[in-house]
């Protein structure tokens, strides 16, 4: 019972300090000084150079999408509509939630070991005693890099994954490009691109700010960066499945 | 902002009508069960070094990390440049960490930057100085730590010492009143060190920064408290001290938290204190 109490307390304050680091960094977003430099840094770090991952992920995931619902469409002779299965799955859930946990991989643990590393060196405190303000500078601009990127990053990799579907559909299973085409659209709602588009704002918030309030969390040297790139992983992978769940919840609601 | 209390103008120590820059009174700290300071009162005034020693683990550095506000004593009151901080928000120290700058124990200097872009980072991010002007500064302030030929290296590629050198140019870069310095030379050869502790005691008489330094290297302790500065035909000199400077470096020594000794060099080389006897052996 003692151990129950001791880690829901632990829990807790996790919990607590993560609400405050986000509104700290909310605060900080909208009043100066504002580092734009860092910030432009943080959209190539994070969009640029997350980019060969997402166009993979979309890609391979596309083509898979295509091959084994073309196969199951063949059983009610539905071939030719695996454009429509394709675009929704990939526009309305598989797309933003597989880049959002591909950058979970990618940028969340890279964050939580760069700051985790900052705080063992005491680079944070040094940071402090310069008299510049650690939200501002390292967390603000990671943040709404994050909450930029993660829609763009979203869109490339719905468009490659309907390219990977387009070239199994063509390839392997012989549907007419023209109808594959007409199908994705055909597929489609405009509530479902809106959707599409919205999901990964909430899901590259969660992403980054994990990272960050991880990394700034680091206790124990070495080991202690260690530890957080894995918890700031596992943390952030779980955070975006839940926020998936219920930023839907919320879009249905709002949208349809 | 409590005013600054009448009782605690001193002069303990110090020359008369000066304001200290740093009083502790009754400062305490705990973390949980752990005491880490207890009752921990002090004054330093203008121009003035305090020695903090002791063995690891008995509050030292986080003497200096209550000075500059990055933790808050449970109790107690700290005035800093004649402002209690103890209570202030983290906003409001900026203001007092203007004019306090910090050596860290490994330097803590920023690897993604440049030596020139660290040493001048408050200069380049937090004022609306030109840059130009910056960049002379970082130049005059490299060149007085003797490491102006590295201003664009990356601080990997220095050794120990020319990264602790770095952090006093940092440190120093936006002409602080107060410098403080956490362990400057351990870990660093005999040698290297000396070259630390002559920086230190540069900016002491040359630029007239106060000074509190915590280290457990009685060597460079003593080495700091009994010389000092003067300018010299090629750049400054290290000489001995006069009996007056001397008495202008406090020695205060930390034992599980509290204070067990606060003094000159003399008086703690002549202390009979069986702890201390052990401590300077």
């Amino acid at each position: 019972m003692a151990a129950f109490t001791e880690w829901l307390k632990r829990a807790l304050l996790e919990i607590q300090e993560y609400t405050t680091l986000a509104m700290a960094t909310a605060r900080c977003a909208v009043t100066r000084p504002f580092y734009w430099h860092d910030f432009v840094e943080q959209l190539d770090a994070i969009g640029i150079g997350s980019m060969t991952v997402v166009i993979l992920t979309g890609l391979f995931t596309g083509a898979v999408l295509a091959l084994q619902t073309g196969f199951t469409l063949d059983q009610f002779g539905a071939r030719p509509f695996v454009g429509r299965l394709v675009s929704a799955s990939m526009i309305k859930e598989l797309g933003p939630v597989l880049t959002a946990l591909m950058l979970a991989g990618r940028v969340s643990s890279g964050i939580a070991a760069e700051l985790g590393s900052m705080v063992v060196t005491e680079q944070v405190s040094a940071l402090r005693a310069l008299g510049t303000d650690p939200v501002r500078k390292l967390v603000v601009p990671r943040v709404l890099a994050g909450i930029l990127m993660t829609p763009i990053l979203t869109v490339v990799a719905n468009t490659v994954g309907l390219l990977g579907g387009w070239v199994v559909s063509v390839q392997n299973l012989n549907v007419a490009s023209g109808l594959y085409w007409s199908s994705v659209v055909d597929g489609l709602f405009l509530e479902d691109v809106w959707m599409g588009l919205l999901k990964p704002f909430f899901l590259g918030f969660i992403i980054v700010t994990v990272g960050c309030h991880v990394g700034l969390r680091t206790r124990g040297g070495t080991q202690g960066v260690g530890r957080a790139t894995t918890n700031a992983v596992v943390a952030a992978s779980v955070g975006v499945i839940a926020m998936d769940f219920f930023s839907t919840q919320l879009l249905l609601e709002l949208l349809f | 902002m409590a005013p600054f209390p009448e009782a605690l103008r001193g002069p303990a120590r110090g020359r008369p009508g000066d304001e200290p820059v740093v009083v502790f009174e009754g400062v305490r700290l705990a973390f949980d069960d752990n005491v880490v300071l207890d009752e921990i009162s002090f004054k330093l005034y203008p121009g003035y070094t305090k020695i903090f020693i002791g063995a690891s683990g008995s509050g030292k550095s986080t003497v200096l990390k209550l000075i500059l506000g990055l933790l808050a004593p449970d109790a107690g009151k700290i005035w800093v440049h004649g402002r209690q901080i103890d209570r202030m928000t983290e906003n409001e120290l900026f203001a007092v960490r203007d004019h306090t700058g910090m050596v860290f124990q490994e330097g803590a200097l920023f690897d993604s930057l440049t030596v020139g872009e660290n040493v001048g980072f408050k200069l380049y991010e937090e004022t609306d100085m030109p840059l130009a002007d910056v960049r002379t500064r970082v130049e005059e302030v490299l060149g007085f730590v003797e490491l102006g030929p590295y201003i664009d290296r990356r601080p990997s590629e220095l050794s120990g010492g020319q990264r602790r050198r770095v952090a006093i140019a940092r440190a120093m870069a936006f002409k602080p009143k107060l410098l403080l310095y956490d362990e400057p030379t351990t870990g660093l050869d005999p040698i290297t060190a000396l070259t630390v502790d002559a920086e230190i005691i540069k900016l002491r008489d040359i630029e007239g920064v106060t000074s509190i330094i915590v280290t457990h290297q009685l060597r460079d302790a003593f080495y700091i408290a009994t010389h000092g500065a003067g300018r010299a035909p090629e750049g400054h000199a290290i000489v001995s001290a006069t009996p007056e400077k001397v008495e202008e470096a406090d020695f205060v020594m930390l034992r599980d938290g509290k204070i067990v000794f606060e003094g000159s060099a003399d008086e703690l080389r002549a202390s009979t204190d069986p702890y201390i006897r052990a401590f300077l052996s």
